[in-house]
C-alpha cells in the first residue's frame, strides 16, 4: 500500500536530485526519439540491400507490394490498434488516394502539369485526407460497433459510386497511366522496377517515421487515452469526437499515401483497389501483425504479402490457410505475431531462452508432422472434390499422390492425428517450460 | 465568500422518475463540502449532472459565476472542474506515468497538436513525475495502471482528476472499499491535494466526512434536507430523522 507515503515534492537541502526529477528524466530519456535511430538505421539498410539480396523481378515487384502494404496496414492501425476504432471501410482511403493519383498521373502526361513522381504519394495522401475529414467529421462521434458500421456503410457506398461513376472510376477495367511521363528526377525516368522501388521505399521510411512520431506526440497520446477510456479522457477536458477525428484524418492521410504508391506501382487502379475485400485484407494484415505494437502492422503487412505472393503460386487454397491463420491468430495468440515474439522479451532478458528453445524444438517434431498432414488432407481433399473430370493427382510439397488410392490419406491421417496427439502431451510440458524462462509461474498466457 | 459552484433549481429525471428533484446548493469558493445520504439518495446522479455526463431536465449550474449547464464534460473540464468516478475509471492499458501525463495535456495547452512530442517536454514530464511523487505511486509509474491494487488505482484516479489544476474538485467516494489504514492515507492525501482548491465529495464514511469537511450537504430522496457545519448537521432535527437513524447500515456500505 503506498498511498499513505508521503514524500518530499522539492529538491532536498542536501543538493540530493528528488526522486520525481529522476523518474522524469528517465521517462524522457526512455522515450527520446534518438534511442529509435539504430532501429530507423537498420532500416535504411535493409531497404537499401534488399534489391541486391532479391534481385530479381519478381522479388522486386513482391517487395514493392509490401511496401504497399507496409504503409496501408501502418495506417490502418492508427485506427484499430492507436485509437481503438475497428474499421471495415479503410480501402476508402486507399482507393481514392490511388485513383486520383492515378487522374494527376494522366494529367501530367496530357495535360503538361508539372510534377516529379516522387511527389505523387504525397498528393494520393492529400486527397486521402481530403476524403478522411468530411467522412471523419461525422463518423468519429462514437467508437465501438457505430463507428464500425459506419465504416462499413461508407465502404460499401463508395464501392458502389466507383461502378456507377465510370467517368471517374472507369468502370471494370479501372483507370490506368503512365508513370514515366514526369519530370525526370535526378536522372531517373522510373522505367525499371528497381528504380520504382527505391522510390518505395523513400515513401515507406518517411511514411513510418512520420507515423511512429505521431504515435509520440498529445494527439497520438490521447487516442490511446480515448481507446483506453473515452470517459476519462472527456473529463480530463478533451473531446472523444475531436480526439478520433484527428487520428482518423492522419490515418487517411497514410492510406491515400499507400495508394499513391499503388498507383506509381501498378500505373492502373480498379475497382478491387477501394471494395471491401481490400478493406479486409488490410485488417487481416494489422491483426495477424499484432495490433498492440507499431511493428506489428508492418509484420503482418510482410508475412501477408509473400502468402498472398508466393503461397498463391504453390496452392489454390492459399486464401484458406491465411483465413485459418487469422482464427488462430484471434482465438490463441490475440496480440499477434510481433506478440507471439514479445512474449519471449522477459526470458530472453533474463537469459533463460536457451532451456525454453530445446522445448520448442522438442514440440518441432510433432508440429511439422500435424502440418504436413493437415495440409495433405486439405489439399487431397481438394483434389478429390474437384475430381469430375477424371483428376486424381494432388501435387503437394513436390510429391504427385493419387487420391483415389487409400494410403496417401492413411498417412496424412497417421500424421495429422499423431501429431496433434503429441501436440497435445506436450503442450503442459511447453507451459511449464515457458512458465520457468520467463519467471512467472502460471505459465504461457 | 464567493460561489465556486452553484446548482439552481436542478432536477433529472429518468422517464417518469423523479432522481434530482430540485436542488439548489452553493459551494463556496476553498471550501471542503461533502455530500451524504443513503444508498439511491442520487448523490453519484448529482455529480453526473454537474460535470456534465448526465443532462439536465431543469434548473442551472454555474461554475464561478458562469453557466455551464448544457455543456460538455470536456467543456466543463477545461473552465476548471475535475471529478474522480465512484468505480474506478482510470487508463487501463497505458502506464501509471502516462495517466498523469495525459490528465496534464489539455490544461498544458498541448490540446490535440501533432507536432510537438511528449518525451521532449520537460516541464510536462516533470509535472507528472511531481504529481505520481504527491500520490505516491512514483515506484509504480512503468506499469500498466490496470495492474495496479485496488487502492493504487484509486490514487492514481485522484492524482489523473488534480493533475490539470483545477480549481474545483469533485471526489466520488474515494475511500471506498478501502481498509481503516488505507482510508487514512487516501484523507490525508486528499487533504494535501486539494489545499487552496474547493473540494466536492460524496462519502460514506462519516469519519471521513466529519473529519475532512468544512460544510456537509445531506441529500435524501433527490433533495438537500440540510447544509451546515458537521456541527449543525449533527444537531439537525430533519437530518436525524430522515438520515442519521440509517447511519449503521450506510457506513457498511461500500459500492
Amino acid at each position: 500500500m503506498s498511498v499513505n507515503q508521503s514524500t518530499t515534492t522539492g529538491a532536498t537541502a542536501d543538493g540530493v536530485e528528488p526522486a520525481w526529477k529522476r523518474v522524469a528524466d528517465e521517462q524522457m530519456r526512455r522515450g527520446a526519439f534518438s534511442r529509435t535511430l539504430p532501429v530507423w538505421g537498420a532500416a535504411v539498410v535493409i531497404l537499401m540491400i534488399m534489391p541486391l539480396v532479391f534481385p530479381s523481378a519478381v522479388a522486386v515487384t513482391i517487395m514493392n507490394q509490401m511496401g504497399i502494404s507496409i504503409v496501408f496496414a501502418l495506417s490502418y492501425n492508427m485506427l484499430l490498434g492507436q485509437g481503438g476504432m475497428l474499421s471495415f471501410g479503410h480501402a476508402v482511403y486507399f482507393g481514392l488516394g490511388g485513383f486520383l493519383s492515378v487522374h494527376v498521373m494522366n494529367s501530367v502526361e496530357y495535360d503538361g502539369w508539372w510534377l516529379p513522381l516522387p511527389l505523387l504519394p504525397l498528393v494520393g495522401g492529400l486527397f486521402g485526407l481530403a476524403f478522411a475529414i468530411p467522412i471523419g467529421g461525422f463518423s468519429t462521434r462514437r467508437a465501438g460497433t457505430v463507428f464500425a458500421m459506419i465504416s462499413l456503410g461508407v465502404g460499401e457506398l463508395v464501392a458502389a459510386c466507383s461502378i456507377i461513376f465510370v467517368a471517374f472510376f472507369g468502370g471494370e477495367e479501372g483507370v490506368s497511366g503512365d508513370r514515366t511521363m514526369g519530370p525526370p528526377v535526378f536522372g531517373f525516368e522510373f522505367l525499371s522496377e528497381v528504380e520504382v522501388y527505391y522510390l518505395t521505399a523513400g515513401v515507406v521510411l518517411v511514411a513510418a517515421l512520420f507515423m511512429y512520431l505521431f504515435s509520440r506526440t498529445p494527439a497520438g497520446r490521447m487516442a490511446n487515452a480515448v481507446r483506453d477510456n473515452e470517459e476519462r479522457a472527456e473529463f480530463v477536458g478533451y473531446s472523444q469526437r475531436y480526439v478520433r477525428f484527428v487520428s482518423f484524418c492522419a490515418s487517411g492521410f497514410f492510406a491515400g499515401m499507400a495508394g499513391g504508391l499503388f498507383a506509381i506501382n501498378y500505373e492502373i487502379l480498379t475497382e478491387e483497389n477501394l471494395n471491401l475485400v481490400t478493406s479486409g485484407w488490410v485488417l487481416l494484415m494489422a491483426f495477424i501483425g499484432g495490433v498492440g505494437f507499431f511493428v506489428g502492422p508492418i509484420v503482418g503487412a510482410i508475412v501477408l504479402t509473400l502468402l498472398q505472393t508466393v503461397l498463391s503460386n504453390h496452392t489454390e487454397l492459399w486464401q484458406l490457410y491465411v483465413g485459418i491463420l487469422f482464427v488462430l491468430t484471434v482465438m490463441y495468440a490475440p496480440r499477434g505475431l510481433t506478440g507471439l515474439v514479445a512474449m519471449h522479451g522477459p526470458a530472453l532478458r533474463s537469459g533463460r531462452l536457451g532451456p525454453l528453445v530445446a522445448a520448442y524444438g522438442v514440440a518441432l517434431v510433432p508440429l511439422v508432422a500435424f502440418l504436413a498432414g493437415a495440409i495433405l488432407l486439405l489439399e487431397m481433399g481438394n483434389v478429390a472434390n474437384q475430381s469430375v473430370v477424371g483428376e486424381s493427382e494432388a501435387h503437394v510439397f513436390g510429391l504427385s499422390l493419387d487420391v483415389s488410392t487409400a494410403p496417401p490419406w492413411l498417412v496424412a491421417a497417421v500424421l495429422a492425428v499423431g501429431g496433434a496427439y503429441a501436440l497435445a502431451r506436450l503442450a503442459p510440458r511447453l507451459r511449464d517450460a515457458f512458465g520457468r524462462a520467463t519467471g512467472a509461474a502460471g505459465g504461457a498466457p | 465568500m464567493s460561489a465556486a459552484l452553484q446548482m439552481q433549481g436542478v432536477r433529472k429525471n429518468f422517464g417518469p422518475t423523479e432522481i434530482i428533484r430540485g436542488i439548489d446548493l452553493e459551494i463556496r469558493s476553498g471550501e471542503r463540502h461533502a455530500i451524504i445520504g443513503p444508498n439511491g439518495a442520487g448523490k453519484s446522479t448529482l455529480f453526473h449532472l454537474v460535470s456534465g455526463k448526465y443532462s439536465k431536465t431543469a434548473g442551472r449550474i454555474l461554475l464561478n459565476g458562469e453557466d455551464v449547464t448544457g455543456l460538455e464534460p470536456y467543456q466543463i473540464n477545461r473552465k476548471g472542474l475535475s471529478r474522480s468516478f465512484q468505480i474506478t475509471n482510470i487508463f487501463p492499458r497505458l502506464s501509471v506515468f502516462e495517466n498523469v501525463r495525459c490528465g496534464l495535456l489539455w490544461a498544458m495547452e498541448y490540446r490535440n497538436s501533432f507536432w510537438r512530442l511528449v518525451d521532449t517536454e520537460r516541464e510536462l514530464n516533470e509535472r507528472a513525475a511531481q504529481i505520481l511523487d504527491e500520490i505516491g505511486l512514483l515506484d509504480r509509474c512503468d506499469l500498466p495502471a490496470g495492474v495496479l491494487a485496488y487502492a493504487e488505482q484509486r490514487a492514481l484516479e485522484i492524482g489523473i482528476t488534480i493533475a490539470g489544476g483545477a480549481e474545483v474538485i469533485m471526489l466520488d467516494e474515494p475511500t471506498a472499499g478501502m481498509s481503516h489504514s488505507e482510508t487514512e492515507g487516501v484523507v490525508a492525501l486528499i487533504r494535501r491535494v486539494t489545499e487552496g482548491r474547493t473540494l466536492v465529495m460524496v462519502e460514506h464514511d462519516m469519519g471521513v466526512v466529519f473529519d475532512l469537511a468544512d460544510r456537509i450537504s445531506v441529500l435524501v430522496y433527490g433533495e438537500i434536507i440540510a447544509t451546515g457545519t458537521p456541527e449543525e448537521v449533527r444537531a439537525s432535527r430533519a437530518v436525524q430523522e430522515a438520515y442519521l437513524g440509517a447511519v449503521d447500515s450506510a457506513g457498511q456500505e461500500v459500492n
